[in-house]
């Protein structure tokens, strides 16, 4: 478990970018952090792994306190993919990029071979495994930043916009990927603007404004109240948007999703017509 | 010559970066006309970004490698142009907005552009209040480029743009880094530019609901080549397996009408955006 209790951060510039934070990662949870540009998620990422060190108040990961414990010995257990790809990739290849860390941490050359390899092909990436990062487009940059961090399986993994440059395909990809890892018990936050993404994910949201946690919720709660959406800068996803015009028809208030909002019109489609759909 | 109708036309242009062995964009065609608004998306790596450097002459000029076909923007040459004179036709805000902002304040960043164009202070004082309050970036303006958040950068990146009034934006998947709200309000500024100024506006991104009120017309790329280029609304309705199958992220609404269209819930045209489905389905309700 990580948690955040009363934690403050100044930048040495003197802006306020955190005002007291209380928030918790426990594992096996799923969390996306939603908010405006500047509300302090980048921020707020960045003590997850002890990278920043709060200026009051303090950061617990697994009952220690990072003040006390070195970037390099968190990093094992709290990976952080950060929001700008190219802050990250340093290796003449992917293959190289992907495998520095577990080379790091003493693992051995047949373990780190077939992780590198599972990782590259679970992304999409194979084909660039002999390529530099840096002749690669944004989106399979970003990819490439990602597997360089999953392909060690932190018990923590913290995603800062991982879905830029994405095509929805390879969203879906992530998807599944993340689906799996906090169904194996990891645990994984993500900081995204991309409403829906969270639609279709469906995980706990933590709302953040102006430095504060502003709300929490299931997204299907959170991205369907007009007030919270206000709050947070956001915009509804498409589904609450519809749902929301078409309530006078009796429909939930809550709904996100493509595939509910599909079956919740095919029921009441049948019950107007009193009939069976022709098939085209 | 700009008085044209056409501010881009591509012959069989192509690209191969040096080093790679297969060209990121090949035998691509297109004209675009002044005072268009188009959006360019296809599947990560197809060559958008490539496309883009073409356009503002990034590419042939820093770029390595050998281009092929030929070129023409706002009537000129982009490999007979300095960068620096494209700038006054064609502004593009990069994809990864940090590799783009370079001064010491945010102010002085968006002030850069005008005052290399020689104009009289007030001007560029306008120019740059006016993209300032646009970009909704008066805040920031003593702030350092590092000291802003990812959202922050690229909305100075745009102002940047802006200041330089060109005849034509490019904007390489500006709603990445944007929050939701902020998304929206760049791109309805835009459409306003392109409808006060005339300012011609290409989009690339992914989640085609952010601009489908918008553009009128859709570019899609796969492996480096045009696949289909025509109205956004035809192109949605009548291609819509071809563009979910390459991973376009067609709106929400349109993905729900064609499933149930094709399990034979209901009949007609795919919409386009939230109104024309509910006002559809309304219907169906019987409302
Ligand atoms: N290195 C820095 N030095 C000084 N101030 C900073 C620094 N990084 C961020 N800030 C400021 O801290 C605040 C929070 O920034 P942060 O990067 O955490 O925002 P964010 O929520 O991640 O935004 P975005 O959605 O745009 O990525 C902003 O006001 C920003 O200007
Ligand atoms: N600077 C570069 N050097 C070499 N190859 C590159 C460079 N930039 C992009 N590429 C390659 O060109 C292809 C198209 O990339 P890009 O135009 O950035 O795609 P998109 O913008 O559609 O995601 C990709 O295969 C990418 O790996
Ligand atoms: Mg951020
Ligand atoms: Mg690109």
């Amino acid at each position: 478990m990580i948690t955040l209790e009363q934690v403050w951060f100044k930048y040495p510039s003197g802006s306020l970018a955190l005002q007291e934070v209380d928030f918790s990662v426990e594992s096996g949870s799923f969390i996306a952090i939603m908010g405006e540009n500047g509300a302090g998620k980048t921020t707020l990422a960045k003590h997850l792994n002890g990278l920043l060190k709060p200026s009051s108040g303090r950061v617990l990961v697994d009952g220690e306190d990072t003040r006390k414990k070195s970037v390099a010995q968190l990093a094992r257990k709290v990976g952080l993919v950060f929001q700008n790809p190219d802050h990250l990739l340093f290796s003449e290849s992917v293959r190289q990029e992907v495998a520095f860390a577990l080379k790091n941490f003493g693992y051995p050359a047949d373990v780190i071979e077939t992780q590198v390899k599972r990782t590259l092909e679970s992304l999409d990436l194979s084909e660039y495994a002999d390529t530099s990062p840096f002749l690669l487009s944004g989106g399979e940059r970003k990819r490439v930043a990602l597997a360089a961090v999953l392909a060690w399986e932190p018990d923590y993994l913290i995603l800062d916009e991982p879905t830029i440059g994405q095509d929805y395909q390879q969203k879906e990809r992530l998807r599944n990927f993340i689906l799996q890892l906090y169904s194996q018990g990891k645990a994984v936050v993500m900081i995204t603007h991309d409403v829906e993404f969270v639609a279709e994910c469906n995980p706990q949201v933590v709302l953040m404004s102006k430095g504060k946690v502003v709300g929490s919720g299931s997204a299907d709660r959170v991205l369907s109240s007009d007030q919270l959406v206000e709050k947070a800068s956001l915009v509804k996803p498409q589904m609450a948007k519809l749902f929301a015009r078409l309530k006078p028809q009796g429909f939930p208030g809550d709904v996100v999703d493509v595939h509910r909002a599909k079956m919740l019109l095919e029921a009441k489609l049948v019950e107007v017509k009193g009939s069976v759909p022709q098939s085209p | 010559m700009s008085g044209s109708s056409e501010i881009i036309r591509a012959e069989r242009l192509g690209f191969k970066y040096a080093g790679t062995d297969k060209p990121a964009i090949q035998n691509v065609s297109l004209s675009i006309g002044r005072g268009e608004f188009v959006l360019l998306t296809g599947p990560s790596g197809c060559g958008k970004s490539t496309l883009c450097r073409c356009l503002n002459g990034l590419i042939p000029n820093f770029y390595q490698g050998e281009i092929s076909g030929d070129i023409m923007v706002d009537g000129l040459s982009t490999s007979k142009q300095l960068t620096s004179e494209l700038s006054r036709h064609i502004g593009y805000v990069f994809q990864n907005p940090e590799n783009q902002l370079f001064a010491l304040t945010v102010e002085k960043d968006i002030a850069f552009g005008p005052e290399n164009l020689g104009l009289s202070r007030a001007e560029i004082r306008s120019r740059v209040d006016s993209a300032m309050h646009v970009t909704n970036t008066v805040g920031l303006k003593d702030l350092a480029p590092y000291e802003l958040s990812g959202g922050q950068q690229q909305r100075v990146a745009l102002a940047g743009v802006l200041a330089m009034q060109p005849s034509m934006i490019v904007l390489d998947e500006p709603t990445s880094f944007l929050d939701p709200k902020t998304a929206e309000e760049i791109m309805s500024a835009a459409e306003q530019l392109r409808q006060d100024q005339g300012i011609t506006i290409l989009v690339v991104e992914h989640r085609l609901d952010l601009v489908a009120r918008y553009a009128k017309r859709i570019i899609v790329m796969n492996k480096g080549e045009v696949v289909a280029d025509g109205g956004l609304e035809e192109t949605l309705d009548t291609q819509f397996e071809m563009l979910t199958g390459l991973g376009v992220g067609v709106p929400r609404v349109s993905l729900l009408w064609a499933m149930l269209r094709r399990d034979g819930f209901v009949t007609g045209r795919v919409p386009t955006h939230v109104e024309e489905a509910a006002d559809s389905l309304s219907k169906r309700l019987g409302n």
